[in-house]
């Protein structure tokens, strides 16, 4: 069974709601790269735009976009992953209860710091019945949304799913995770941040949302070909072996790849692993990077999985993402190879709809 | 894509025992949970009752093996995981592709809820890096995954009360696909400040013992713990030293659409699931022997909760009760909970009692069971687990024959 991308939709740091397809890339000074947040009027109500936290109006947005490209007015099922979850209101409401000593505190902000209020509003907003799942698991949010929601069309019981990841950077996260030092202390551009030879990266947010099904129509935009995470493998081999045998599974080797999109962050400690996978692979592989244009965050992937997806439909690269080889004429094959801090990795596999 | 799933085991800890064995003695001996709280600082304390795990983390990470400092939420889960994975008679795990699929609600906050207190005093460098580092609701998870030596498939689901109910239909998935041959599902959640003030601003939460589908019900009591299934394939299943428990021959998730925190008057959230999971199974409402309701005790969820029932099962309604009467509402960790107690029913075929019911609803008169007891035929037993943001789950467990 083939399953598809019909459309998608995507809220990030770049301009990516509309317009021509990262025609260039807004550049940044500094470690925290904020998501450019569309006129949500387009879809939601002013008054529930309101109440609605930063995550949900983000998650909310690519939702539709993705509905509207793939001219879907209704899913089967709404599958969200994110990592950190609403934790705007999560603050609000911790934040108070610590400074009123749990006294004469309101519900608003703790009904909102749910981890699947993102899922919940977007039912809420399309009258939408489906099954409606939230996976809340680090870097492997948005990749065990993609595998439960390809398990559940491959067992035939529905047709399209909406599916897709988004987490926000709030000031107190920022400052957080600051500390443990996940983020460059220096000055950075991040248009320089790929070359960039320190430790650290620079933090992110966004949404990226898919509507995914079995048949081809006039708007499919990609095939999704497979997903597949790898929890702390002990060394970098343990990394390719589970690359190989990833690619086996359906039915292709690194030479059939025409573009490897893979999760440089400019952090020095960490990637040098995509440089050691690139050279056991991938050695004549045209190599791209997007957490330039995204940030470093734990549900990345879903951006890399909709810049993926439109390099394919488009048949073009943006400038400024590919880091070393040139593409061939024709992408029919993209492999994203994501890591996290590490510890979490995850592979991709996309494909041209026509082969 | 096709098999069967099975229930090799199970293992729970809650308010009303610290193993499996000691919730069945707690059910017997009609012993809710609801205390006073005694482990939990709130200010909440001596008015709001809670059903704690009788335990304080020393004595919690001591049995775990785990570090006292981490999330209570780990130490449940570590508890619960190993108990349910004895339970099942499968040996060294090494042998297996193991996927530990974990719910909960917020993950380390617990710990959070220290850290932030130091924190927002001297921003943003107060506050010990130890308390917050598993915050996220993965963390927690792996926290324990790594205790158990398991790696080969993790993850975290989180949709509020359903949360538990959704990780055995994912782990179910994750079987039927041939990606695990093993997977331990439930969840877990320790009661934090955080909930606990939350539920209270909702105005939820009964200042007494809860009465669920009772008509003088005013509102939930919190609990805590964890709770876990060990799914398997038919492949395992055949190489078990004793026979599975039971079967998971249904599941539905569905959403009801209709408010952020409340529950349509109709039910039609619980109604579609209950329904899914039923046409899953391939089963009529009639075949279905005992219901564990949702059943939090407050007007509205029990009162769209016994809507749905009365839609899918009038007529003739099987017997059917609210195990959160003893245990309280667990939230994450209710689904996975109650799922190792459904699972039981099947086997042992026990009907568990409904503390505190005394006067029927006036707008849906159900009447749940009030004793314990067990060696009953049970052959197929309904789960019911819902959520806010709509989450709508129920499971059905199915004899082996």
């Amino acid at each position: 069974m083939n399953i598809f991308i019909q459309g998608m939709g995507c809220v990030s740091p770049q301009h990516t709601t509309g317009g021509p397809f990262l025609a260039e890339i807004r550049e940044y000074e500094g470690n925290r790269l904020k998501a450019v947040e569309p006129d949500y009027k387009q879809w939601i109500d002013l008054k529930l735009i309101r109440r609605m936290g930063r995550v949900v109006k983000m998650g909310v947005a690519a939702a539709k976009l993705s509905l509207q490209e793939a001219a879907v007015v209704m899913p089967d099922a709404i599958i969200t992953g994110t990592a950190y979850g609403c934790l705007d209101d999560t603050g609000v409401f911790l934040s108070k209860m610590i400074n009123q000593q749990e006294e004469m505190l309101t519900p608003t902000a703790f009904i909102q710091s749910t981890h699947n209020t993102v899922g919940g509003q977007i039912a809420l907003l399309l009258g939408c019945n489906a099954c409606n799942n939230t996976f809340v698991h680090k870097a492997f949010s948005f990749e065990s949304a993609l595998l439960d929601s390809i398990m559940m069309l491959r067992e035939g019981a529905v047709q399209h799913i909406l599916t897709g990841g988004v987490d926000e950077i709030t000031d107190h996260s920022h400052a957080i995770l600051s500390r443990f030092g996940l983020y460059k202390q220096a000055p950075i551009r991040n248009t320089a941040l790929l070359q960039s030879a320190t430790k650290g990266t620079i933090a992110g947010e966004g949404a990226a949302f898919f509507t995914l099904g079995t048949e081809m129509t006039a708007h499919t935009v990609a095939r999704l070909t497979g997903v597949s995470t790898l929890y702390r493998p002990a060394d970098i081999p343990e990394i390719t072996g589970a690359l190989q045998v990833f690619l086996s599974s359906h039915a292709c080797g690194p030479e059939d790849i025409d573009l490897l999109i893979c999760g440089r962050n400019g952090n020095a400690d960490e990637d040098g692993v995509y440089e050691a996978i690139t050279q056991a692979l991938f050695p004549q592989t045209a190599v791209a990077g997007f957490k330039h244009l995204s940030g470093e965050y734990p549900t990345a992937a879903a951006f890399a999985t909709w810049m993926a997806a439109r390099i394919l439909q488009l048949q073009e690269l943006s400038p400024g993402v590919l880091i070393s080889g040139t593409a061939p004429a024709k992408i029919r094959k993209i492999l994203i190879c994501n890591g996290y801090q590490g510890t979490h990795y995850s592979f991709i596999l996309l494909a041209h709809p026509n082969i | 894509m096709s098999g069967n799933v099975w229930i090799a085991g199970g293992g729970v800890i809650c308010g009303i025992g610290t193993d499996l064995q000691a919730c069945l003695e707690a059910f017997a001996q009609m012993q809710p949970g609801m205390q006073d709280m005694q482990y939990l600082r709130s200010i909440h304390r001596g008015v709001l009752p809670v059903a704690e795990v009788k335990a304080d983390n020393a004595a919690l990470a001591a049995r775990a093996g785990m570090p006292e400092h981490i999330s209570r939420t780990a130490l449940l889960s570590k508890i619960a995981a190993e108990e349910a994975w004895a339970s099942s008679g499968l040996g060294a795990r090494a042998q297996y592709r193991v996927g530990f699929v974990s719910a909960n609600t917020v993950g380390g906050m617990d710990k959070t809820e220290e850290f932030f207190a130091s924190y927002l005093q001297h921003p943003p460098s107060g506050g010990r890096l130890q308390q917050v580092v598993h915050h996220e609701c993965g963390s927690v998870t792996e926290l324990v995954a790594d205790a158990m030596g398991i790696r080969h498939h993790v993850t975290t689901i989180s949709t509020a009360c359903s949360s538990g109910a959704n990780a055995l239909m994912y782990g179910a998935r994750l079987i039927r696909n041939n990606i695990a041959d093993v997977v331990i599902a439930g969840g877990t959640d320790a009661l934090t400040r955080f909930t606990l003030n939350g539920f209270n601003t909702l105005m939820i939460l009964d200042q007494a013992a809860c009465r669920p589908f009772d008509d003088t019900r005013t509102g939930l009591n919190l609990g805590e713990g964890a709770g876990y299934v060990v799914l398997v394939s038919d492949a395992i299943a055949a190489t078990l030293p004793q026979a599975p428990w039971c079967r998971l021959s249904g599941y539905a998730n569905a959403n009801d659409a209709y408010h952020q925190t409340a529950s349509s008057p109709e039910g039609t959230g619980n109604y579609l699931a209950m329904k899914g999971a039923l046409e899953m199974s391939g089963l009529q409402p009639e075949d279905i022997a005992y219901i564990n309701l949702h059943g939090t005790g407050t007007q509205n969820n029990d009162d769209s909760e016994a809507r749905a029932i009365q839609r899918l099962f009038a007529p003739h309604y099987p017997p059917m009760s609210s195990t959160k009467s003893f245990t309280g509402h667990t939230l994450g960790a209710s689904g996975g909970i109650e799922a190792v107690f459904a699972a039981l029913a099947v086997q042992q075929g026990i009907i568990y009692p409904n503390a505190h019911f005394t006067t029927p609803m006036k707008e849906c008169p159900l009447v749940p069971a009030t004793t314990f007891s067990s060696g009953n035929r049970i052959p197929h037993v309904m789960s019911n687990s819902f959520g806010f943001s709509g989450s709508c789950s129920c499971l059905v467990f199915s004899e082996t024959v």
